[in-house]
Parts: C-alpha cells; structure tokens; sequence
C-alpha cells in the first residue's frame, strides 16, 4: 500500500517539475520577444515608405538617383540602343531568368509598355554596394566592390551577386509622374 | 609571524603564499584573495624555456585595457547619431584636450590588438599549444577572436565616414545569403530598410558591451591555462619543479621586456603614421547614395574577405569565409599528431611555413581588386588554407616520423639535465637561453 503511495508521489512531483520548468521556460521565451523585436524597423522608419519622382527632366539616356526608405532607386531613361541590347538577349544565358518585358514599366505599373523607363532599387544584390552607371561590358551597371557586372535590364550577367538588381514597386500617376512604393 | 595554512589554494600546484601579519591572516580566512594571486601570478610554476613568442600573451592583456581605456573615455565626447557622428569625431581630433592622441591610440591600438593577436595565434599552431589537455583553452581563444572582430567591426563604424558606411553595407549584407531569412535578418540588424541612424545606434551600444565580454572570455581564457599550465616550445608536459620557474620574476621581467619594445612600435604608428594603417576614404561623411570606388576592408580582415571574394557565388563565399574560423574550434581534433611542437615534426614545419605565407597571400589578394592574377593567387590561397587544417593536418600526423625528442624540458636546457640543478639555474636565468 505504502509502496503505490510513493509511487505516485513521485510522478506528482515529476509533473510539478516539469510543469513549473515548462512554464518558466515559456515565459522567459515571451520575454525575449520585445527585446528582440526592439530592433526591428520602428514605426517612424517604417512610415517613409513612399516618394513621388517628377520624370519630366530626364533626357533620354540619362539616369537619376533617388532614395526611397534609405535606398537609392535608379530611374533610367533607356535610348533605343540599350532597350534592344536588353531585349536581344538568350534567357538560357542568365542567371537569374527574366525577360526584360518584366523588367521595364509595363502593364503592372502603367496600363501600358513603357519599355524606355527602368526603375530599379540602386542596390547590388551581392553585399548592398551602390553599382555604377554605364560601366562594365553590357553598358548596364557595375559594381566596384566585388566585380558584379548588370546590363540595361539591370540582370546580373557576371560576377558574384545571385540576383537581379530588385525591381521596386511603383505607379505612374501621369505619364511623368511616378509613385515608388 | 609566518602563518602556513592548510588550504590549497590552486589544484594545480600547492599553495606558496605566506600570510605577513594579522591583518592578512584575517583577510586570507575570509577572502583569499592576496593567496590566489600570488598562486597565479607569483609563483606560478612556468616551463623554464618560453622563448619570446609566449609574451603576446601579456601583449594582448595589456592591448585589451588600453582599448578600453581610451575607448571609455572617447565615449565620453563621441555622438552616436547619423548627422553628429563625422563632427564629433573631428571635434575630438581638433579641440578635446589630447582628443587626438586618445583617439589615434584608439584606432593604432586595434590594428595592434590584432598584429599581437595573429602572432599568439600562429604561435599556438606552430608549437601545438591547442592540443590535449589544452582543447578548451584554445576554443576559448578562438571565441575571444571572434568577439574582437565584431568589436573591431562595430568601432570602425563609428566615425560614420565613407568606410565606415559601406563596411557597415557589406557586413551586414552578408545576411541576405541566406535563404528565406536573410531580408529580415538584415532590416532586423539595419532597424530599417539599410544601413542608417538606428545601426549606428546600436553599433555603438554594442561596440561599449563587448570589451567586457572579451575581459570575461579571457578571464575563462586564462583559469583554463592555469589548469594544465604552459605548453612550451618543446611540447613536452613539465614533468617536475627542473622543469619550471616561478612566474614572478622570470616571466614579468620577460614580458616586461616584450611588452616595452612592443609599445615603442606602437607609439611610433600613433606619433609618426597614424592613418597609414586606415583608409582616407574614411575621412570623407558617410554618403548612402555613393559607394567609394574600392572598398577594403582594415588590414587585419584582408585575408578572409579575400576568401570571400575567391568564390564566384554569393552564398558559398559567405559561408566559406564563416568556415576559416570556424575550422579553428575543431582542429584540435583534425590534428592527428601525438608530438605537440613543430620543433619535432619535420614534415609539418614546411606546410606550417606555406600556410602562414599563404595568409599573407590572402592578405595581399584582399587588398587589390578582384582582378586578373588575383582572382587566381586568392584562390589558391582560399584552396591552401582549408586544406591545410582539413587534409594535411590529419594526414601528415599518420605518416610523419617526428624527429628525437628531448626526455625532458630541463635536459636541452641544462647541460647534464635537471636533477639538482634547479637552485643554480634559478641564479643564472641567463642561461635559460
């Protein structure tokens, strides 16, 4: 009789054991979670999400910078040459697969092709350096930090970065206004 | 008056300390504090033969205070804020009374830390001080090396010059290799969408934290050498009291020494070249919208961001240069040699040579653009330097015929071995060679 008593004593006190570890374990876990979330994008960072670009003083060929959410965004007026340069272009050779059809303002963005505007973030997709305009053999960008080389399409084509120059997301609200963001 | 207590005060050797009057007596039953260090700092028994290879060790202590030091007080003048940063760093450079030399003894001092660090490093490899019973004390090392890159790392941010920016990009972005998590790993250690206010920020919280998890690593650093004591240049296990000298005043008298010819190298780079060890791009604000034409980063990081660079896709570089140091924490194992020094293992010594000019290789790869020969010497190098602990130092173990060893650390000292020798040698240090 005495025998099942201790027994049973002993699993109560398992279950005390492991409840009380359990509960404690979880409530240093819920903790941890605003200590950690402290770092994240606060809601002033985050409120900065959009910005407006007057296209209107672009001349073909030309490339402007813009910061959107502490990025720079390129905006470039392509010529005819690079749009062709871009479209001419084997997909089996890339990297990163993409036509330039999805690269450039199209229907998305615009309710039409706008194959002369490419917007992208100004970011190389290797370690975050700011690639140079016109540089490098296929006239897109280069990057001086560690030899990515883009072309008119802003696609990556040689070098270390795995991906495209990102493409962000954006409206035209005229034909030379945009909204980024 | 002399008290001899009972107590052993470490496991390793019996306790020497002598009480020297009631007031001691009193404290050493309380706190035994004046006993530990004289156990550890006095008369703790030392192999009799460290040559000057074994005094980074106090180097490196003493790097470890100046950094803080001088860092305490830079903090005191130095503002943490994207738009402040750059001026109140000139502001100490030009009008806080000495502000220049604190600060160029800071900046020196971290390349410093890191030429001492590096030598106490190949010092270790080369006379196997990471061997058993010493595994933990080196992986304690190998931690510490760790930590004094994130803390170098966060410091060079701080002036928020071109360099410190795009140092600060880079890094980070190494991140965003890994799959899935790697965006929000970054915004969450960027508190925004790139590098700006909030990383520095708390770049700066961090950068003052560190330095006193360092002091608490070496702390454990050093409890985990007083256990088995010093390994020497033999690699032999001291073996009896021939073997040793008290560390108090063989070895401050030679650290003391090291540490005076290390310090005159230091003060000419802080009086005479203090920039020729940084970046002048440095000297130009932090501008997110223009990446400087070459970005290197501080010498002491130039070979693993040459190993970077060496590997042609973004995830397995990043992952590659992580696995230079991590490979460190296991070559404890991966060495199959039953003979600790490399004094012995006449195989070894040659690959030993080619991995240390093969870092220097690295090193010089990473300074130059990705260009050309490079691309290949860094390669190589990349090749070399994981082969060498993954391959060689588990193959040449097995078939390598280690030369004679002595039969003791007291017999290639003393002509005619230890025996009765020790009191006489302890008069004529000289011939400690």
């Amino acid at each position: 009789m005495s025998e099942t008593h201790a027994q049973e004593d002993v699993t109560r006190r398992d279950f005390i054991y492991l409840g009380a570890g359990a509960f404690a374990g979880i409530g240093a876990a819920v903790a941890l979670v605003p200590l950690i979330d402290q770092m994240n994008p606060a809601a002033d960072v985050r409120a900065l999400a959009t910005i407006e670009v007057d296209l209107s003083s672009i001349a073909v060929g030309q490339q402007i910078k813009v910061m959107w959410q502490g990025k720079p965004v390129f905006v470039r007026r392509r010529t005819a040459e690079e749009i062709s340069a871009a479209e001419n272009v084997d997909l089996k050779e890339l990297k990163d697969p993409a036509t330039d059809e999805a690269r450039h303002a199209n229907q998305e963005e615009n309710g039409a092709e706008k194959p002369e505007w490419l917007i992208v973030v100004g970011i190389c997709t290797h370690l975050g350096c700011i690639p140079l305009e016109g540089q490098g053999e296929y006239h897109g960008w280069f990057c001086p930090c560690h030899g990515s080389v883009y072309d008119t399409s802003g696609r990556i084509r040689k070098g270390p970065a795995p991906k495209n120059l990102e493409k962000p997301k954006y409206t035209f609200l005229s034909d030379e206004r945009i909204l980024i963001g | 008056m002399a008290h001899q207590s009972e107590q052993q005060g470490h496991a390793a050797h019996e306790s020497t300390y002598r009480t020297t009057g009631p007031f001691t007596e009193w404290l050493d039953k309380r706190l035994p504090i004046l006993r530990f260090a004289n156990d550890t700092m006095m008369s703790f028994p030392t192999p009799r033969n460290l040559n000057y290879w074994w005094t980074f060790g106090g180097i490196l202590t003493f790097c470890l205070a100046v950094q803080i030091v001088t860092g305490i007080i830079l903090a005191m003048h130095y503002t943490p804020n994207a738009d402040l940063a750059f001026g109140s760093v000139e502001r100490i450079m030009r009008d806080v009374n000495y502000g220049w030399l604190l600060r160029y003894t800071h900046a020196v001092g971290a390349s410093m830390f890191f030429l001492a660090v590096y030598v106490h490093i190949f010092r270790g490899l080369y006379y196997g001080s990471y061997k058993a019973p010493r595994e933990i004390l080196w992986m304690l090392g190998v931690v510490i090396l760790l930590l004094m890159m994130a803390t170098a790392f966060m410091g060079y941010v701080l002036p928020w010059g071109q360099m410190s920016f795009w140092a600060a990009t880079v890094i980070t972005n190494f991140f965003t290799a890994f799959p899935v998590v790697g965006k929000f790993i970054t915004e969450w250690l960027w508190g925004g969408f790139a590098v700006g206010n909030a990383t520095l920020n708390r770049f700066f919280s961090l950068h003052y934290l560190l330095p006193f998890v360092i002091v608490g690593v070496v702390a454990l650093h050093v409890w985990a050498l007083h256990v088995p004591g010093n390994n020497n240049p033999t690699g032999l296990d001291v073996k009896g009291k021939q073997d040793t000298l008290p560390f108090h005043p063989y070895y401050t008298v030679k650290d003391g020494f090291a540490l005076v010819l290390f310090t005159i190298v230091f003060a000419w780079f802080v009086f005479f070249a203090p920039n020729s060890l940084g970046h002048p791009d440095n000297y130009i604000p932090a501008n997110p919208l223009v990446t400087p034409p070459h970005i290197v980063p501080e010498w002491y990081f130039l070979p693993f961001y040459a190993i970077l660079r060496s590997i042609p896709d973004k995830l397995l570089g990043v992952i590659a240069m992580f696995g230079s140091i991590v490979v460190l924490f296991l070559i404890p194992w991966l060495d199959t040699s039953k003979v600790r020094s490399m004094r012995y293992r006449p195989m070894m010594q040659w690959f030993f040579l080619f991995f240390v000019a093969a870092c220097g290789v690295l090193m010089w790869c990473g300074a130059n653009p990705p260009e050309g020969n490079f691309v290949l010497y860094a390669r190589l190098a990349t090749s070399y330097y994981f082969a060498y602990f993954l391959i060689i130092m588990p193959l040449v173990g097995m078939i390598e015929q280690p030369r004679k060893m002595p039969e003791s650390i007291a017999k290639p000292v003393l002509p005619g071995g230890g025996g009765a020798m020790p009191a006489r040698a302890s008069a004529a240090p000289q011939t400690k060679g």
